[in-house]
């Protein structure tokens, strides 16, 4: 049967795992949104110096793991001298920073090539008339190019927010005690599996509903003109 | 089609194969072994395991005359795969400890080393709570070293690492300032290599278990295969296959029994 003790006495340990893994989440998702979108511009971009460069980073990004990316930033820089000996080296010192500049390169990859896809989605005729009206490029893009893209980007990126959350888990692998490290101690201090891993279950799962109803919420307010409008022709029907 | 029957006669064959599974006559043993605690556990280049458990484990199987299959396992989850029956037996440099002892039950020690603190060349001169204070410590987790450290060295932060072998990574990279490790492992696989160029032991060995050695766990109450592991750990001491095998690693003695 389930120990309920186990769950009790090792709560404050998940409650602080739960810190470090939300803290991870939100740093490394505004990173990622932050520097996605000059690079999803550049990415769109007819000129191959600026389009190339980011395809490949996206491509070398999106082809490997992120756990082998997090190592090779971990315990890969550590043994560069000339990073070791670098100004640097007190942020690559903590487990912390390496965390985060892995999981940032890593959700800016995946969010640049979303962001890119909704810029190329746009309607040809919104930018024929907006290019008819005389706009510059810059406005353009303030203006009609990218309020549309990060609408119709908004599902797909809710995705990537989830699968990051799920993503966090990997940095327990370099120190960083995130939920499921403490799910792996609380499973090796108690020999406890189901309230271990069952308590971060519900954990993740309560994580993971919060944010999809928190893009639930940006959908409804965004995406407006897309639901269907079906309040009019049943109050018709009902005088 | 499944009939009824043939799924009834399935579930009842099935049972009486599990039931006769419940009594074994250990002829098969499945061991837990770890691969990250070099020279007594460690994976060749070649991607085989290798290392004094290994072959105390395989030393041990050729005794009993039993068919034995190696499983590694992270340290991690060591104990609780052993009570799930993912492997009968844990040969794994696994120190005897109170602790552990409400867990699982041991076999007599099969070695027995000291544990040692490791840093900087002359950074520090003794190994004391005071000198070591606000320096990072880094040891493996859930483990009597961890808990010496968490106990003796509050004024320390520690640096909780899953693998031995992440202790002198960290060491050598610098995220800590002082390992606390393996007398042997430190020695072997750190001090004595490239990596370990300018680090030394800082102050005595010590000793952890209060002298109760390195032993193979069973699943509590499996005593016919503790008392079949004893037989043969004594078998391989009285025979001198034991100290062939530690030759081959150690130019001292690991034995548990050198201080009688």
């Amino acid at each position: 049967m389930i120990d309920w003790s186990v769950i009790a006495t090792s709560l404050p340990d998940f409650l602080a795992g739960l810190k470090v893994t939300l803290l991870l989440l939100v740093i490394s998702l505004s990173t990622g949104l932050l520097l996605s979108v000059p690079l999803a511009v550049a990415r769109v971009s007819s000129n191959p110096l600026l389009s190339k460069p980011v395809w490949l980073y996206t491509y070398v990004i999106r082809g490997t793991p992120l756990l082998v990316q997090l190592f090779i930033i971990y315990y890969g820089f550590a043994q560069i001298d000339l990073i070791r000996n670098s100004s640097a080296w007190p942020l690559f010192r903590e487990a912390w920073f390496c965390a985060w500049l892995a999981f940032s390169i890593n959700t800016t990859a995946y969010t640049t090539e979303i962001i890119a896809g909704a810029l190329r989605a746009t309607p040809a005729g919104e930018v024929e008339a907006a290019k008819s009206l005389g706009m510059t490029t810059f406005d353009l893009y303030r203006r009609i190019l990218l309020p549309g893209a990060f609408r119709r980007a908004l599902p797909q990126y809710s995705n990537e927010a989830v699968g990051m959350m799920h993503a966090t888990a990997i940095a327990s692998t370099v120190t960083l005690v995130d939920l499921t490290r403490v799910a792996r101690d609380v499973y090796a201090n108690h020999l406890a599996t189901v309230e271990a891993f069952g308590t971060v279950a519900v954990f993740y799962f309560v994580l993971t509903f919060s944010l999809i109803g928190l893009f639930r919420l940006a959908e409804r307010h965004w995406l407006k003109h897309l639901r269907a409008q079906v309040a009019a022709p049943s109050t018709l029907v009902a005088k | 089609m499944f009939s009824l029957r043939s799924v009834v006669f399935a579930i009842c064959t099935l049972a009486a194969v599990s039931a006769t599974a419940q009594a074994p006559d250990w002829k098969k043993i499945r061991i837990g072994v770890e691969g990250n605690y070099p020279p007594f556990s460690q994976i060749t280049p070649d991607g085989k395991l290798s290392g004094f458990d290994i072959d105390i484990a395989n030393g041990i199987c050729a005794q009993l005359k039993a068919e034995c299959t190696l499983i590694q396992q992270e340290w991690d989850g060591m104990i609780p795969a052993l009570n799930v029956r993912k492997f009968d037996a844990i040969v794994a440099s696994m120190t005897i400890s109170e602790e552990r002892k409400k867990a699982v039950d041991f076999s007599d020690p099969y070695y027995d080393v000291p544990s040692r603190w490791i840093a900087k060349a002359g950074a520090f001169k003794e190994a004391t709570p005071d000198s070591f204070k606000g320096k990072k410590i880094a040891v493996i987790r859930n483990s009597p070293r961890a808990k010496f450290v968490a106990d003796n060295f509050k004024g320390s932060e520690t640096l909780l690492v899953n693998k031995e072998t992440d202790v002198y990574l960290e060491l050598a990279a610098g995220r800590a300032d002082i390992g606390f490790g393996s007398s042997v492992v430190s020695g072997e696989a750190f001090l004595k290599k490239p990596e370990g160029k300018g680090f030394a032991q800082v102050g005595p060995a010590v000793n952890l278990g209060g002298g109760a050695g390195v032993g193979i766990a069973v699943r509590k109450g499996d005593d016919a295969l503790r008392q079949k592991i004893n037989g043969a750990l004594k078998a391989m001491m009285a025979d001198g296959s034991y100290k062939k095998l530690a030759t081959k690693y150690f130019d001292f003695d690991v034995s548990p029994n050198r201080a009688q």
